[in-house]
């Protein structure tokens, strides 16, 4: 049932891991405070990466540099994301199932649009230039590209930290994520907060689609591929909680190739099953908070 | 008449269908102190939650300073100056005690001394020397400084305080009550909900006493001091 790899084997998987998890952090990173401000796993998170990818692929297609593209992919995702909040989310405040439901509602409207408008043929620009190349280190060439997911992971990663852990505005989101009832009575504007993680979420998630469109490359069901993995990753690293989503996307990174390559049978189970055994044992996650 | 600080006026209020508040009215002058006693379960909570707009008031009016607040959303009227310690303290767990202070921090209203971290931290030396540890590691007596601290952040007109003894220990509540009774000298006008009889009857200039979610006395400390039958009837103590 396990496959054997060499070590050669080993060390493309473990740079595709570190990928797959730079890219699920900027996923999962939105996802997780959205999950834990606005006590809702947000269903559409997994179709504002693929539209963000399609937007990107878009962009590229006319020209666009690739950095410019992920930017206006994300800054457009992050007004649509306002909108949803704004009009639609907010109208259902503080009625959980009903705004899950409608998040899962959009992401099959969203599906339908992208397939309507984008075909059904996947998408796989080229990496930028600077970055098609290969690096070369113990005698094996790994990917440049898939390097650089990592380092932007970092840097945002890092930028998010500062935001969150070092700004009055951080200590308000995570007030809010605390207890949103006493944060709204001590004046804080939990609703601007809503709005505002959202925007940011909805941005990441595009911003990752487009960084991820060279590596997976875009097409339709990407959205529910993607959504699992942010929900196993929240689920393993806590909601609300950044760090959590950092080390929980690195480790279903690697899971999910490493499973995929060793346990072909197995990989759903691989995958699944830490989740499981998280929920039962530790269900605020690796990194969250017991509910007070 | 100069206006009252805070006053409700006909207020019914409902959990889903359960009426819980009944015709409830009562005032509080500025720089008062009025204590809101009533067994467990009388509605005293429920009343603070409908003062701060947790709960709408399905009829009836809340005014402060004369301005009405029913209905409003719960941050609108804590800028507008109503500020809550609420029952069990409800600190910001995660966030350490100078963020708990600082998120909750609102510019004062005009003339008004203004609560800031320096002198929330000179009322509360204990806050200061904890200020960079988490809310949630601190004990119950520092969780509640820190939860008075917070509200006070807000500058509020009107500071409502449920259940302040709570859970403390004799000697924290005597300092907890030491705290209330220096903001009353300060001016500040406060709604002090107890359990605590004793510790009430020595802050409260009035006394309002609910039960079953209806005004059952309101008069000043002294008429309840000597009124044992009020006391024991509606509280059971004494």
């Amino acid at each position: 049932m396990m496959v054997q790899i060499t070590s050669a084997q080993a060390a493309i998987l473990a740079v595709n891991s570190i990928a797959l998890g730079g890219l699920l952090f900027l996923l999962s990173a939105g996802f997780s405070l959205i999950f834990g401000l606005m006590r809702i796993p947000n269903l559409v998170h997994g179709s504002f990466f693929m539209l963000g990818g399609y937007f990107g692929v878009t962009f590229l297609d006319r020209g666009v540099n690739f950095w410019l593209a992920a930017l206006l992919s994300a800054a457009a995702m992050a007004v649509i994301g306002g909108l949803i909040e704004r009009f639609l989310l907010r109208r259902l405040e503080g009625q959980i199932l009903p705004q899950v439901l409608l998040t899962l509602g959009l992401a099959f409207i969203i599906a339908d649009i992208c397939l309507m408008v984008w075909t059904g043929d996947p998408w796989q620009p080229s990496p930028p230039p600077e970055l098609r190349g290969t690096a070369q280190a113990f005698g094996m060439f790994f990917p440049l590209y898939r390097l650089a997911i990592l380092g932007v992971a970092v840097v945002i990663a890092i930028a998010l930290w500062l935001m969150v852990d070092r700004t009055r505005l951080g200590a308000m989101i995570r007030a809010g994520v605390d207890d949103p009832v006493i944060a709204r009575v001590m004046g804080i504007k939990v609703s601007q907060l809503f709005t505002l993680i959202f925007c940011l979420g909805a941005a990441l998630a595009a911003f990752a689609g487009v960084m991820g469109a060279p590596y997976l490359s875009v097409y339709p069901g990407l959205d529910f591929e993607m959504l699992p993995l942010a929900l196993i990753v929240v689920i393993l690293g806590g909601t609300g909680s950044l760090l959590g989503a950092l080390v929980g996307s690195f480790l279903i990174g690697f899971l999910y190739n490493f499973g995929q390559a060793m346990f072909p049978d197995l990989a759903y189970v691989i995958l699944f099953l830490p989740m499981v055994l998280v929920l039962v044992l530790r269900p605020q996650g690796l990194f969250g908070r017991v509910e007070a | 008449m100069a206006t009252e600080a805070l006053t409700l006026s006909g207020v019914d209020a409902y959990y889903g269908d359960s009426h819980v508040l009944h015709d409830v009215s009562f005032a509080l002058q500025p720089g008062r102190l009025l204590g809101l006693l009533g067994r467990n379960g009388a509605g005293k909570t429920t009343c603070m939650s409908t003062i701060v707009g947790i709960l709408k008031p399905r009829r009836g009016d809340i005014r402060l300073f004369g301005e009405s607040v029913a209905g409003l959303a719960p941050d609108v009227i804590a800028r507008k100056g109503i500020g809550l310690v609420p029952q069990g303290r409800r600190t910001f767990r995660s966030l350490t005690v100078r963020e708990n202070l600082v998120v909750a921090a609102q510019p004062p209203r005009h003339g008004e001394a203004a609560w800031t971290l320096d002198r929330v931290f000179a009322l509360f030396p204990r806050l200061k020397e904890r200020q960079a540890q988490l809310a949630g590691s601190l004990s119950g007596g520092e969780q509640q400084m820190l939860a008075i601290g917070r509200a006070l952040m807000g500058n509020p007109r009107v500071l409502l305080m449920d259940e302040p003894s709570e859970g403390l220990a004799p000697q924290i509540v005597a300092e907890v009550g030491r705290t209330i009774d220096r903001l009353k000298a300060e001016g500040q006008s406060i709604v002090l909900v107890e359990q605590n009889v004793k510790l009430t009857l020595n802050l409260a200039d009035e006394v309002v006493i609910i039960n079953t979610g209806r005004v059952v006395f309101q008069g000043s400390a002294r008429e309840l001091e000597g009124n044992e039958a009020v006391i024991s009837q509606h509280l059971g103590v004494f």
